[in-house]
């Protein structure tokens, strides 16, 4: 079960010119507005029609220039949950889920209307129109009726721009609901939001200028210093996984990595959880000797894996811990004052404050 | 207001008139309504410059090109005689076939505006869906036109009740046969001392145009309500 295309499609002066695998799990495009995300989720849909290449779901061609394929949208089984929901004004909650289960394919099994319904928080909503739903009640109706259209494939284009920042964090555990329930389906992901991408996504591909400029898994694409610049430097850092092993009484939980323990505060996952820190490369010090008397305690030994000296005055450098991979941003001045140099080994000291608690996925 | 009996049959007439032209416009009108909104086709700008021509025409000149080609001599009117054994020119199916086309501009631009404005996002969404394209039509499009079908059908409805140089060129003036209200109207005030007779036709085309009006009004906005889902009446 994957998606796998290669496109090109000119509009005016811009150009999208593509070709990547989504496979089973969260694939993030993740770009600038204007780099394309749009016309190539537009795209895959069957909205619009490529100039030239293929797009192939499980092996099926639903776009193939060469043997002239452009399967129609309706037939494509595609979920499309779009930025501004589209909920059809005339029909209440009910009748939008419905809408999807009536023109799923006969024979296509999946939730029921109640058990989306159950997972999305949508049963006090059923009766309503969607005049009379919030921003994010109107976001879950629409992963609904997707859902319930039995998709083989979900897109989602930035379903979480319209909301604002306490909305988002009441969706996006529905999504991380939906990501490990919804096994067997590759869910495209558009976003320009880094915070939501580190959070959900297993897979990456970095759109610029109509171009994939990284691709791979989200641990490998963010800890690469290549792509610092393309999310922008304040933004880059690498994900980590680490497990909850305690909650201090002072509001501090200690989190186990492979390197070796942190501590954090505000820490909602329950213990023996996993979940995901998303550590900005700006946050982390890098120092040669194992540092003696600061008021952090998240130190962790590291080796350079690969520095990388931007055009300004700064310099990305992966890192490794202990299989763990961090991204360190320091200044070109600190990387030459320090002589580091790749494969040496030193020390990365992470603030606690500096992780965000919503960067704090499960 | 009491009437006589050539005034009650060019009434009736005219209603039967604009009701048939009304029901038999409707579905051609939406259909074309759609093409022009929607539809991208090569020979669009013609197809509408056809449809708003009797709009632009003399109604007299619209009138008389039904009778070249409608007329028992004409081509088509030939045609359907001698196959369908149908004739229109100088009966009230004529009267039908130039209400249809006076009215048929109108309708088309209501409900064209009336496609226009309903989001083709909407329409995209439920082919995501698996929804064909005509079952897009019938579950969104068209459930959210209605205002503008209702306004269309109006339109049509009053100017079939009202055309009169397209019918008297096509199908004359006979009366209890084709004499419609306007025509009757129009004979009233030839003669001496037809005025009362005139102005009694003219008080029922008020009343018949004001209840039209008011009537559409009203199933609009219950449709307008029920859309927005003011009103939760399932």
């Amino acid at each position: 079960m994957s998606l796998d295309l290669q496109i090109t499609k000119t509009q005016g002066n811009f150009t999208l010119d593509v070709a990547f695998t989504a496979p089973i799990g969260v694939t993030a495009v993740f770009g600038r507005s204007g780099a394309g995300k749009t016309t190539l989720i537009n795209a895959i849909a069957g909205l619009i029609q490529p100039d030239a290449g293929h797009i192939t779901l499980n092996q099926t061609p639903l776009f193939d220039s060469t043997k002239r394929i452009n399967t129609p949208a309706y037939q494509r089984r595609m979920g499309y949950v779009f930025q501004d929901a589209r909920l059809f004004p005339h029909m209440d909650v009910t009748q939008n889920l419905r809408f999807g289960l009536r023109h799923a394919p006969a024979g296509a099994t999946g939730p029921s209307l109640d058990e989306v319904a159950d997972l999305l928080g949508l049963t006090p909503l059923l009766n309503r129109r969607p005049t009379d739903l919030s921003g994010g009640e109107k976001q879950r109706v629409a992963l609904g009726r997707a859902l319930l259209s039995r998709p083989e494939m979900l897109l989602m284009d930035e379903p979480l721009a319209a909301l604002d920042g306490q909305r988002k964090e009441r969706i996006l555990p529905y999504l991380e609901r939906l990501k490990s329930g919804a096994a067997g389906l590759p869910i495209l992901y558009v976003s320009h939001a880094l915070e939501e991408v580190a959070r959900l996504a297993d897979q990456l591909v970095i759109l610029s200028k109509g171009k994939v400029a990284a691709a791979g898994s989200i641990f490998d694409v963010l800890a690469d210093p290549a792509v610092a610049p393309l999310v922008g430097v304040r933004q880059a850092g690498a994900v980590l996984q680490a497990t909850v092993t305690e909650h201090g009484a002072d509001g501090i939980s200690t989190l186990h990595l492979k390197a070796g323990t942190i501590e954090l505060p505000g820490v909602a996952a329950p213990i023996g959880n996993r979940v995901r820190l998303h550590v900005l490369a700006q946050d982390i010090i890098l120092s040669r000797e194992r540092p003696e008397g600061l008021s952090s305690v998240n130190i962790l030994r590291v080796t350079i894996k690969n520095i990388r000296i931007g055009d300004g005055p700064g310099a990305a450098i992966s890192l490794d811990a202990a299989g763990d991979q961090l991204l360190a941003r320091v200044t070109a001045r600190a990387v030459q004052d320090l002589n580091l140099t790749e494969g040496q080994s030193c020390f990365a000291i992470i603030k606690a404050t500096s992780i965000a608690a919503s960067s704090i996925g499960r | 207001m009491m009437l006589d009996p050539a005034s009650w049959d060019a009434l009736r007439l005219s209603l039967l008139v604009a009701c048939t032209a009304t029901i038999m416009a409707l579905p051609i009108a939406l259909w074309v309504a759609w093409l022009l909104a929607r539809g991208q086709f090569r020979g669009k700008a013609l197809l509408s410059a056809l449809v708003h021509l009797p709009l632009v025409l003399p109604p007299v000149v619209t009138g008389y090109l039904l009778l070249i080609g409608f007329g028992r001599a004409g081509p088509i009117g030939k045609f359907l005689y001698e196959v369908f054994g149908i004739t229109l020119a100088f009966r009230w199916t004529g009267a039908v076939l130039a209400a249809v086309i006076m009215g048929f501009p109108l309708m088309v631009r209501a409900m064209r505006l009336a496609i226009e404005a309903v989001d083709p996002k909407l329409e995209q969404a439920a082919a995501t869906l698996g929804a064909r394209p005509i079952s897009v039509f019938a579950t969104v499009t068209l459930p959210l036109i209605i205002p503008g079908i209702l306004a269309g059908s109006v339109m049509g409805f009053a100017k079939a009740i009202g055309e009169f140089g397209a019918t008297i060129t096509f199908v004359a003036n006979i009366p209890g046969q084709t004499q419609t209200l306007p025509s009757a109207i129009y004979s009233f005030l030839q003669v001496p001392g037809g005025e009362d007779r005139a102005i009694a036709l003219v008080l029922w085309a008020c009343v018949i145009a004001l209840t039209a009006v008011a009537l559409s009004e009203w199933l609009a906005q219950r449709v307008a309500k029920h859309i927005r889902g003011i009103e939760n009446d399932t």
